[in-house]
């Protein structure tokens, strides 16, 4: 068990990360925390794919002196995923921001609690 | 390939190209394009749907010029061909609906931002119910999110920009899940397409290898979805969300954004993890048991509301809870039951939102149940689709509601150990629903004295020819579903069975 996990180093820190990025998301109160969390939740899964992705001992997957081997390289689609991957955390990253800029502005407090009783009291 | 094959991609990449010319036009214009767009999707896609009618299978399209394993690909059977055109019909009924709302409740000159969510929503949910990509699927869950979130947050008060917060918050831990699911996928099966990846789980199956980490990925995959789709103990953004965001929102979120993601979800047990496995492991077990808590807790929350949209907004909770159990069955039949659930709860649950608008703007704007005593007489036409919404949610013969719990009711008698739990929470659930839609159909038709109602319709928001119409359309739609079920059902039927 612990050998596996040793072996599988990357994925463990990644599996570990995810948690520690999901926890902070779901348990945080501050929204920059939250927000903070979720950049950790998909930057795990980022190490998770790249770290699936890579052989060791075989290059980029960059065609130089023409074609080798497909065992010469290593598997790209991983990267091609992480790419996206990135593209879509940092559009919902800016949304958050805006959203909490919103929220600050009108209740000058980012915590979820705070916002929430200061919401109740005025809608009252 | 006949032409009509192009129309699912026609129809996704016209609603994301719509979606970034309206950034330029006015908010009239905006509109215009909006339904323009939905108009011709519900063509395209009923054009699809006729073609895989008569063809009798489904077809798998190529995008660009790469082959199977390494290209991306969108499939379409007669499944997808109902749930498109379904879900092009209820969003322009609910968009017409709400125009009005639209025109008061945004800020001039930022109303065109509301069409492009539209439009973006409608790509994202076309893609959902047509890709054959895990990964396009991921994209497009996400597109979703962030024009839900987006349709939430433009009403610009306090309450909606705390409903988005919370909203993101949730949608975006199952989005993490979703995505942390897929990676492992990838990494156990080494491919994104769904075909090739059925097969590759077949494989790992047969050999008994990694039985660990498919169930985890199983696990994570189920919640994450489950969560967006706001499963029982992960509703705690929908009362908020449905219940403070502009009428056609409203409709939207509850009726389609949700749909989405369970409609993914079948997918990927049918196409990907394999239909007879799942259906006979454990976690159709626990969508079982989280469903019948759904239907039960929802109900119960629904009761003790005093604002007329939040008691919808937890009538959904308990909707999602019976679609949940009708997977949770593991039968053929339970599945079946459960996606003529999703069209029937669209069509009544836009209804519902749509009429309870119009009841509130002839009482003065309120959304409390003592200020719209005597509303069904000042707008009797949103009174009577809130009446047969309410008919039809509560499961009355000739509505929608009544056929799906008799399909959920014949599907829960094929196992008998889930038999008398379904049939016990089917009825309890009936009789909670039947208490608080009781309730408001009779307090809108409660009446007041002359001095009140005078008083009332001096204060009353314009009403608009727009909602009569959308409110007549649903009716008309709920009708339909209610009595012409039989080709509906079977049209269904023979989509699950391309599924797989």
């Amino acid at each position: 068990m612990l050998e596996n996990l040793i072996i599988n180093h990357y994925e463990t820190a990644a599996v570990l990360l995810f948690g520690i990025g999901f926890t902070t998301l779901l348990l945080h109160q501050n929204l920059i925390k939250k927000i903070i969390g979720m950049n950790i939740m998909d930057t795990a899964v980022y190490l998770f794919l790249a770290a699936k992705g890579f052989v060791t001992g075989r290059l980029s997957p960059i065609v130089v002196n023409g074609v080798q081997d497909m065992e010469a390289y290593i598997n790209p689609v991983p990267a091609g995923l992480v790419l996206t991957g990135i593209v879509v955390s940092v559009s919902v990253t800016a949304l958050m921001l805006s959203l909490s800029l919103c929220l600050y502005r009108r209740y000058h407090s980012l915590d979820l609690d705070i916002i929430l009783m200061r919401v109740k009291k005025e809608w009252r | 390939m006949p032409f009509v094959c192009n129309f699912p991609f026609f129809s996704i990449v016209l609603s994301m190209f719509c979606g970034i010319v309206s950034s330029v036009l006015s908010g009239k214009n905006a509109k215009k394009l909006s339904i323009g767009l939905l108009c011709v999707n519900l063509c395209l896609s009923a054009s699809v749907l006729a073609y895989t009618l008569s063809s009798g299978e489904s077809y798998v399209y190529m995008m660009g010029h790469f082959p199977a394993p390494w290209g991306n690909e969108i499939r379409a059977g007669v499944l997808e061909g109902v749930l498109a055109s379904f879900f092009c019909v209820i969003m322009l009924l609910a968009l017409v609906g709400g125009l009005r709302h639209i025109a008061q409740e945004i800020e001039s000159g930022k109303q065109n931002l509301y069409f492009i969510m539209v439009d973006l929503l409608l790509a994202s949910l076309l893609a959902l119910i047509y890709t054959n990509d895990l990964f396009t699927a991921y994209v497009f869950v996400e597109i979703n999110t962030i024009a839900a979130c987006g349709m939430i947050m433009i009403r610009q008060t306090g309450r909606s920009y705390v409903a988005a917060a919370r909203y993101m918050v949730m949608s975006l831990l199952g989005s993490g899940l979703f995505l942390i699911s897929l990676s492992t996928l990838y990494g156990l099966t080494g491919q994104l397409l769904m075909t090739p990846a059925q097969g590759a789980v077949a494989a790992l199956r047969a050999s008994g290898q990694y039985m660990e980490p498919l169930t985890v990925t199983i696990a994570l995959m189920t919640v994450g979805l489950a969560i967006k789709s706001g499963l029982y103990p992960f509703h705690s953004w929908m009362p908020e969300t449905y219940g403070y965001s502009t009428a056609s929102s409203s409709a939207i979120l509850s009726s389609l954004v949700s749909k989405g993601y369970i409609i993914l979800l079948i997918k990927i047990y049918y196409r990907v993890l394999g239909s007879e496995s799942i259906m006979h492991g454990k976690i159709v077990n626990l969508l079982f048991v989280f469903g019948l808590a759904g239907m039960i807790m929802g109900s119960i929350s629904a009761i003790r509301e005093s604002d007329i949209r939040r008691m919808i907004a937890f009538s959904s909770v308990a909707q999602i809870g019976y679609i949940y159990m009708g997977l949770g069955l593991g039968t053929e039949a339970g599945v079946i039951a459960s996606l003529f659930h999703i069209l029937s709860h669209a069509a009544s649950k836009g209804l519902l939102f749509i009429s309870a608008t119009g009841l509130s703007d002839v009482s003065g704007g309120s959304k409390r149940f003592k200020d719209l005593r005597g509303a069904g007489y000042r707008n009797p036409m949103a009174a009577a689709g809130f009446t047969v919404g309410a008919m039809s949610m509560v499961g009355l013969p000739l509505f929608a509601g009544f056929i799906s719990k008799l399909l959920f009711a014949t599907a829960g008698v094929q196992d008998p150990t889930k038999m008398l739990p379904t049939l016990i929470c089917l009825a309890v659930s009936t009789v909670l629903n039947t208490v608080y839609f009781l309730r408001t159909v009779l307090t809108i038709f409660t009446p007041v004295d002359a001095d009140a109602a005078s008083k009332a319709k001096a204060r009353q928001i314009t009403r608009g020819f727009s909602l009569k119409l959308s409110v007549l359309c649903f009716i008309v739609l709920n009708l339909v579903l209610g009595l012409f079920s039989d080709p509906i059902v079977e049209a269904l039927q023979s989509g699950l069975h391309m599924f797989s």
